[in-house]
């Protein structure tokens, strides 16, 4: 039924456009300036086009490809981890009630309201002592202090919703608790996971100060490359960077948007602390 | 294997992982607030570090713009989150790609934005071109400094555009689970619209997206990235303070360093227990 009231009128158009403008305009620019050679002020359009950063980026020498590699195989590897860890403890979260849950669970939120700057500058001293500093390692190490937590209450708000019923009439039929797992547990789960682990990768992804603190500036990531740039204001090199930055982002928004739209399953267990 | 065994072993290896490096880092960074740090050879304990922070007027000057940027950013997030949800309840053609583009920024890295805040608000930026372009001025020089601010007003717009659909979508499926039912029965009783939103809908909502705006808070309180290459050297937020001091090649600095990091573990910890404590007292009442 369409009732006038559901329709939109001009003050709702007006915020339409409002959004478009301000989402998207930001981001123009950023896809012209990596082909550009100049394009001074006042111009709208650069004066002369140029395939520099683009041509710099494909040199070995710049670091990019180390840096991407980088960043790639710290990310997967995180969300692995984080799967692996976050979703049994999302499982008991969201299908069990037990003495001291909400302790559990504030404390497992903690990790990702403290702002990561704090643990980490306290962190480092242990990571010396134990070598874990200026290595790869340790800069998944310490990603995981916003990526566990996330992954383990965007799984605990899946598992509530989650019907056990399932499961025991697998095992009631003979089912072992692994045969039960994969083919009960885990068809019924698996969007939820999916989506987890696409959030996750991308905090790893975006993660600039965890990795500069641990990494000490030996272990290149995509951002530590993106924030000189950005310091040094080469805005054809910044830009042409930043694209090669947001890729990840767009492919799993496509993948994602429609666990997104309405019912927000990745953030819905948040709204628990 | 009993429940309390199978509990047990799916929350451990998040839980020791965590205790590992979330208490790990807060104990150590306690220890060298207080001067306490055997690694380098100070062998200490005392307070002086959080003397001199609250005596430091670089600090409260810090703490002071951090607070304006956060409580701002996070204040006028809820605000726009729910209008731009209100509006996007009606139905329009294009809604489905309008939709799409609303909720673009929640996946889109912060460093992204930042950097294309830059591009459009400095004073080279395109927003000055147009404004050039449109004689509203007459050199660069001109237009507004928007970018390293005194008000962090960039700052604030990238902390708007990433989290105002975040919490938005939360707002929106609040008012999809509530319906139009509520609504169009304090109409029928005679509200007017601005009653039936003031008295229906804003008291189901905000209960409803408290929690995210305390994640906004604290994510804007803690960030680092954002500030530093949109804020101003001096005053600078309270984290961009604490790496200074951190990477201060004086190790003097360490435990003023940390004394900052636990300041803000501990402020926004507190912030945390408030809110859980108004939200007990407030379902004790119903």
């Amino acid at each position: 039924m369409e009732s006038e009231e559901h329709r939109a009128n001009p003050l709702h158009w007006v915020i339409y456009l409002g959004v478009v403008v301000s989402v998207v305009g930001p981001l123009v620019p950023q896809f012209v300036w990596p082909f550009v050679k100049s394009w001074f002020f006042p111009d709208l359009v650069p004066s002369a086009w140029s395939m520099r950063a683009w041509q710099y980026i494909g040199n070995p020498n710049s670091q990019v490809l180390e840096a991407v590699g980088n960043s790639l195989l710290i990310a997967v590897i995180v969300t692995c981890i984080s799967v692996l860890l976050g979703v049994p403890a999302g499982k008991a979260l969201g299908m069990y009630r037990f003495r001291g849950k909400g302790l559990v669970e504030l404390f497992i939120l903690a990790p990702s309201i403290i702002p990561g700057l704090a643990v980490t500058m306290g962190i480092h001293v242990i990571f010396i002592r134990l070598g874990l500093s200026d290595t790869l390692m340790g800069v998944v190490l310490v990603h995981l202090i916003p990526t566990i937590p996330y992954m383990t209450i965007s799984m605990s708000g899946i598992f509530a919703n989650y019907d056990p019923d399932f499961e025991e009439q697998a095992k009631s039929l003979g089912a072992s608790t692994f045969k039960t797992f994969f083919i009960i547990t885990l068809p019924a789960i698996f969007p939820g996971i999916i989506t987890g682990a696409m959030f996750a990768f991308l905090i790893s992804w975006g993660q600039y100060l965890l990795t500069v603190l641990i990494g000490g500036g030996r272990i290149i990531t995509l951002p530590l490359l993106l924030f000189s740039f950005a310091g040094s204001r080469d805005n054809a090199f910044m830009s042409a960077l930043s694209v090669i930055f947001l890729l990840p982002a767009i492919l799993i928004l496509f993948f994602t948007s429609k666990f997104l739209s309405g019912k927000s399953s990745g953030m819905g267990g948040f709204g628990n602390i | 294997m009993t429940k309390r065994t199978t509990i047990t072993l799916l929350l451990f290896p998040t839980m020791a992982v965590l205790v590992f490096l979330f208490f790990g880092g807060i104990a150590m960074g306690l220890m060298q607030s207080f001067s306490f740090m055997p690694l380098i050879g100070l062998n200490n304990f005392n307070f002086d570090a959080y003397r001199n922070l609250f005596s430091d007027s670089e600090f409260l000057l810090s703490l002071g713009l951090t607070l304006w940027i956060s409580i701002s950013s996070t204040i006028l997030t809820v605000v726009f989150a729910i209008i731009t949800a209100l509006a996007f309840r009606k139905t329009f053609p294009g809604k489905r790609l309008t939709n799409f583009i609303y909720q673009f920024p929640i996946t889109i890295p912060h460093i992204v934005i930042t950097i294309g805040t830059m591009l459009i608000f400095s004073q080279s930026g395109i927003v000055a071109r147009f404004a050039y372009k449109a004689g509203l001025i007459s050199d660069q020089s001109q237009f507004p400094i928007l970018i390293s601010d005194t008000l962090g007003l960039g700052i604030i717009y990238v902390y708007l555009w990433k989290q105002i659909p975040f919490v938005g979508v939360l707002v929106l499926s609040i008012l999809q689970s509530l319906g139009n039912n509520f609504e169009e029965l304090a109409r029928s009783l005679g509200a007017n619209k601005w009653q039936a939103f003031r008295h229906v809908l804003l008291p189901t909502i905000i209960p409803g997206i408290l929690p995210a705006s305390i994640i906004c808070f604290s994510f804007t309180f803690g960030s680092y990235e954002v500030p530093f290459l949109l804020g101003k050297p001096y005053p600078a937020v309270i984290s961009v303070l604490a790496m200074r001091l951190y990477q201060d090649v004086d190790l003097n600095a360490r435990p003023q360093a940390m004394a900052t990091a636990v300041f803000m573990a501990a402020f926004i910890s507190v912030l945390v227990v408030l809110y859980k404590k108004l939200l007990n007292s407030m379902s004790g009442r119903r």
